[in-house]
């Protein structure tokens, strides 16, 4: 049974098929595996347990495995090298020697490790005839701790009504495999047999267990063995009856790079090489001041007025966000960009208001209007492109924009074939503009600098003094209240 | 067409610069032509050629970059102050679906969330009060993708049928949704994923079939399609400008390309990861964006230094991620991984700042809300869950008026750091009704 060789690829092939993204884990996870039984390289000690009368051989415990997770992986919680463990089991590679579920215990529960023949990186895909087959066997073997659990003995039940045709064959198989199990050796007997059953709750789990054997339909057909051709795990001979696995799609080999794919990328390389490009440092003070900014509008990192809604249950929050009175926080966020004030529907309203005030509002209102444009359905562009041009370019334009006479003639160019695109270069030239003049000025304008200091002019000094006093009371309660993070309700009447 | 044949032939012979001739270069072979049997041989040679070509500008370009890349973002990062101890819980469970969820998406109102499922289902949620608003079921399983319309009046969806369709959502709950379905994007493989522009009227898919679409949904027709992957495209993102045209790419070629939309264009590429692509989203800024891959890392690179400029993983981290999202400053990266859990990681250090357990299988996808105030994920387990930091947080009640304090997250032995109150209450009272929820 512990045939070891594989069939597909010996040591060294390179095989493409090596890197789908099942194999990587399966590769990482058997590494680990390998690591934790190695014992001369700081492994666990794997031993023979003395239970009542019966030794119980090769043998590992759940804190032995959490502590070596934890040490070795650089695990600092046992909760994550527990759910490690628990991981590694369910796939398969580990398994407690009594019980089906497969899940890691940090205690003096015992497992056992899974036979590389078993492991699932071998694509294994056992058929029910296999699992039949099992099943019959188990109930061939009069043994008290080999007797079938509830679940096992529904599905034997049900195979038999699946099989019955065939059902002598199948009895057939499970008799010449109890003979050849009552040749080996007690104890190998033992350990192999706790192999197979673990096998089998990989493949045919406890009801209510996750089935880790259930793939990606996206991955499926890079996998090693893209076919699923089936490998009887009895060696019972494939009778062609056996459906293609449903969840292999036709196969779609990646690509070749045809002479026309390397020219283009040829071409791709040469403009990366021209392009201008920013150190790292310059820009991780970029990310970093930009982070810094927007840190206080982040739920996540700072509190939110009133309150966080998932939180409290109130959505307070959100109406005060829909509501045309903006907070002044966020018209302070309006101060930013330029174009963060766009993004903010009250925002663009503002600085509308005030350019419409300095008569100079054709720019916003072309600028909206060609984002408009873009998000036009098709068959509207063409002729919305035409209203453009007739409302802020042509000549005797109603609210004619200035551009320059480069960006004038291409747009006119553009118009012959009017796409949503056409305005770009004149959008792009129109914005830097706004923001070079227009909304530098808007930031320094009563309009918006009476909206940004709004708060501050609110009166009353009592009001204040009740607020400090509050604050000092609750800074009080929260720092007694920070070393006993976790405890219940309190109430005090 | 014979002659013009012949033309484009003594046109194209120029050594380095063939251009690869069509299938009609077979009837060169015809005996009134002999030396084109000859020339085709020498055209063969050439595609090694252009491969070590290719090849030498490629490590040309990587040492040019690398003379950029001065110093490490974590480095850079370290003066910048600490995030302390998160702690997220899940607020909302959302259950309904009949199996694994696949796919999820905001609604721009941040409380409607639309769901797929591997068992053909789409589902529309008001995620605030747990309440299924539409249902729709696909004529194929596995409906990998899904997203929500700008104006909240339509979903689109997708998968196995290698289509997207959308379907207006009625205020009539009784109206049967497919009836006014519209097929908008046809593939030749399976659909990975959707998402509107900034307006209803286009979307934009990746396929399994190598490429990304832009459609027009009223007409159907294609826009633009963009080539380059050289196998299937699992994701995609779109740029956060309000003025940009372009968006980001993933694919099970382990390189992340970024697309200009009007062309049709690859203008950057990165590949960097050591497996499939199955996630990739803007940083707020549209200056950088994150991925995450089989290869159980989530990396971030920069557009301006056009390069990888951050690792987020993990010894102990070993299942590949499926999906990731920024936090609205940009500061925290979720990410949804194949062992159930979700790893938060500081953006600018580089460490990880918590974990989350609680879906009982993978997690298939991740989105933070419009606003930041929560992220939602969806997994295999057949749930959605929308989960939150876990804030100090005390109410006063005073007469019938909540007055709500909200602490930030700290370390134990901090002070909270900020504090904001509303309907202040006589201190007097305030004594009455403490209670704290966490």
């Amino acid at each position: 049974m512990a045939e070891g060789s594989k069939d597909q690829g010996g040591v060294g092939t390179t095989d493409p098929e090596e890197d789908s993204p099942n194999m990587i884990v399966y590769r990482k996870i058997e590494d680990i595996v390998t690591r934790i039984q190695d014992e001369k390289a700081g492994g666990v000690a794997i031993r023979t347990v003395k239970s009542f009368l019966s030794k119980i051989p090769s043998v590992v415990s759940g804190a032995d495995i959490v502590q070596w997770l934890m040490k070795n992986l650089s695990i600092e919680d046992p909760a994550e090298a527990i759910h490690l463990g628990s991981l590694v089991a369910a796939h398969g590679y580990i398994f407690p020697i009594s019980d089906h579920v497969l899940t890691l215990k940090d205690d003096g529960t015992l497992y056992r490790f899974q036979s590389p023949y078993f492991w699932p990186s071998n694509c294994w895909e056992p058929e029910n005839t296999d699992y039949a087959i099992y099943l019959c066997k188990r109930t061939m073997q009069n043994k008290a701790r080999l007797e079938l659990a509830d679940y096992e003995a529904e599905n034997l039940a049900r195979l038999q009504r699946a099989f019955a045709r065939k059902w002598e064959f199948i009895f057939m198989q499970a008799e010449a495999q109890v003979k050849i199990d009552r040749k080996k050796d007690k104890a190998e007997r033992k350990i192999l047999d706790s192999q197979e059953r673990a096998f089998w709750d990989v493949h045919r789990p406890v009801p209510g267990c996750v089935n880790t054997t259930e793939m990606d339909i996206r991955k499926c057909r890079r996998e090693k063995n893209p076919h699923r051709v089936k490998k009887s795990v009895y060696g019972v001979p494939d009778d062609g009856q056996s459906q293609p696995s449903p969840v292999h799609i036709s196969s779609q080999p990646t690509r070749k790079p045809t002479k026309e794919d390397v020219q283009k990328e040829i071409t791709f390389l040469n403009t990366q090489l021209d392009r201008h490009c920013m150190k790292v440092s310059k820009v991780a003070d970029s990310l970093m001041s930009y982070t810094e900014q927007f840190m206080e509008y982040d739920p996540f990192v700072a509190a939110i007025e009133p309150s966080n809604p998932w939180l409290s249950d109130d959505t307070a929050f959100w109406d005060l966000e829909a509501s045309r009175d903006p907070s002044q926080q966020r018209v302070k966020k309006w101060g930013f960009s330029l174009e963060e004030a766009l993004k903010d529907p009250a925002g663009r309203d503002q600085f509308l208001k005030f350019l419409e005030s300095e008569f100079s509002s054709e720019n916003l209102r072309f600028w909206l209007a060609v984002q408009d444009l873009k998000r036009r359905p098709l068959q509207e562009v063409a002729s919305r492109a035409q209203e453009i041009w007739q409302e802020f370019l042509a000549e005797g334009a109603p609210s004619s924009i200035n551009l320059d006479s480069h960006s004038y003639e291409r747009t006119s160019q553009n118009l012959k074939d009017p796409g949503r695109y056409s305005y770009e270069d004149a959008q792009e030239h129109i914005f830097k503009l706004m923001k070079s003049d227009s909304y530098a000025r808007f930031l320094r304008s009563n309009i918006y600098q009476d909206l940004l200091l709004a708060r501050k002019k609110q009166p009353a000094d009592t009001e204040q003094g009740r607020r400090t006093s509050l604050e000092k009371f609750t800074r009080s309660v929260g720092k007694s209240l920070t070393g006993k993070r976790l405890t219940g309700l309190m109430q005090s009447s | 067409m014979f002659y013009l044949d012949f033309l484009i032939v003594i046109l194209c012979f120029k050594p380095f610069r063939c251009r690869s001739l069509p299938a009609q270069r077979k009837y060169m072979r015809s005996p009134l032509i002999p030396e084109m049997a000859t020339q085709e041989v020498q055209l063969n040679e050439t595609l090694a050629h252009l491969k070590t070509e290719s090849e030498t500008l490629k490590s040309k370009l990587e040492e040019e970059r690398a003379k950029l890349h001065d110093v490490e973002l974590h480095q850079v990062a370290e003066k910048v102050e600490g995030l302390g101890q998160f702690v997220m819980k899940t607020r909302r469970t959302l259950k309904g679906h009949g199996n694994k969820v696949l796919c999820m998406d905001w609604c721009k109102d941040k409380r409607r969330i639309v769901s797929s499922s591997q068992d053909g289902k789409v589902i529309v949620w008001d995620a605030f009060t747990t309440n299924k608003e539409h249902a729709v079921t696909m004529p194929c399983t596995w409906v990998m993708a899904c997203a929500y319309a700008p104006s909240g009046c339509a979903v689109a969806c997708g998968g196995l049928d290698n289509k997207c369709s959308v379907y207006p959502l009625s205020l009539d709950k009784n109206e049967n949704l497919a009836a006014k379905k519209k097929s908008v994007a046809m593939h030749t493989n399976y659909l990975s994923a959707c998402s509107f522009t900034n307006s209803d009227m286009q979307i934009l898919t990746s396929s399994g079939d190598g490429t990304c679409a832009l459609w027009d949904v009223e007409s159907g027709q294609l826009l633009q399609s963009f080539h380059g992957h050289a196998a299937d495209v699992l994701c995609l993102d779109l740029a956060p400008s309000e003025t940009g045209n372009t968006f980001v790419s993933g694919g099970c070629d382990k390189k992340a390309n970024v697309w200009d939309m009007r062309s049709g264009q690859c203008i950057q590429s990165f590949e960097t990861h050591e497996s499939d692509i199955n996630s990739v989203r803007y940083y707020p800024s549209g200056d950088a964006f994150a991925s995450g891959s089989d290869d159980a890392t989530c990396r971030l690179y920069d557009l301006r230094a056009d390069r990888e400029v951050a690792i987020y993983s993990k010894e102990s981290i070993i299942f590949g991620v499926s999906s990731v999202d920024f936090s609205l400053s940009g500061r925290l990266l979720f990410g949804g991984y194949n062992d159930y859990t979700i790893n938060v990681w500081d953006v600018l250090k580089g460490t990880r700042v918590s974990i989350l357990f609680g879906h009982e299988n993978r997690v298939s996808t991740l989105r933070v809300s419009p606003d930041g105030t929560a992220f939602s994920t969806g997994s295999w387990d057949h749930t959605l869950r929308v989960c939150d930091d876990c804030y100090f947080f005390i109410g006063i009640k005073y007469n019938q008026n909540l007055c709500t304090f909200n602490f930030t997250p700290c370390a134990p032995d901090k002070p909270p750091l900020s504090l904001t109150a509303t309907h202040l209450p006589k201190y007097s009272n305030l004594k009455k009704h403490i209670y704290r929820s966490t």
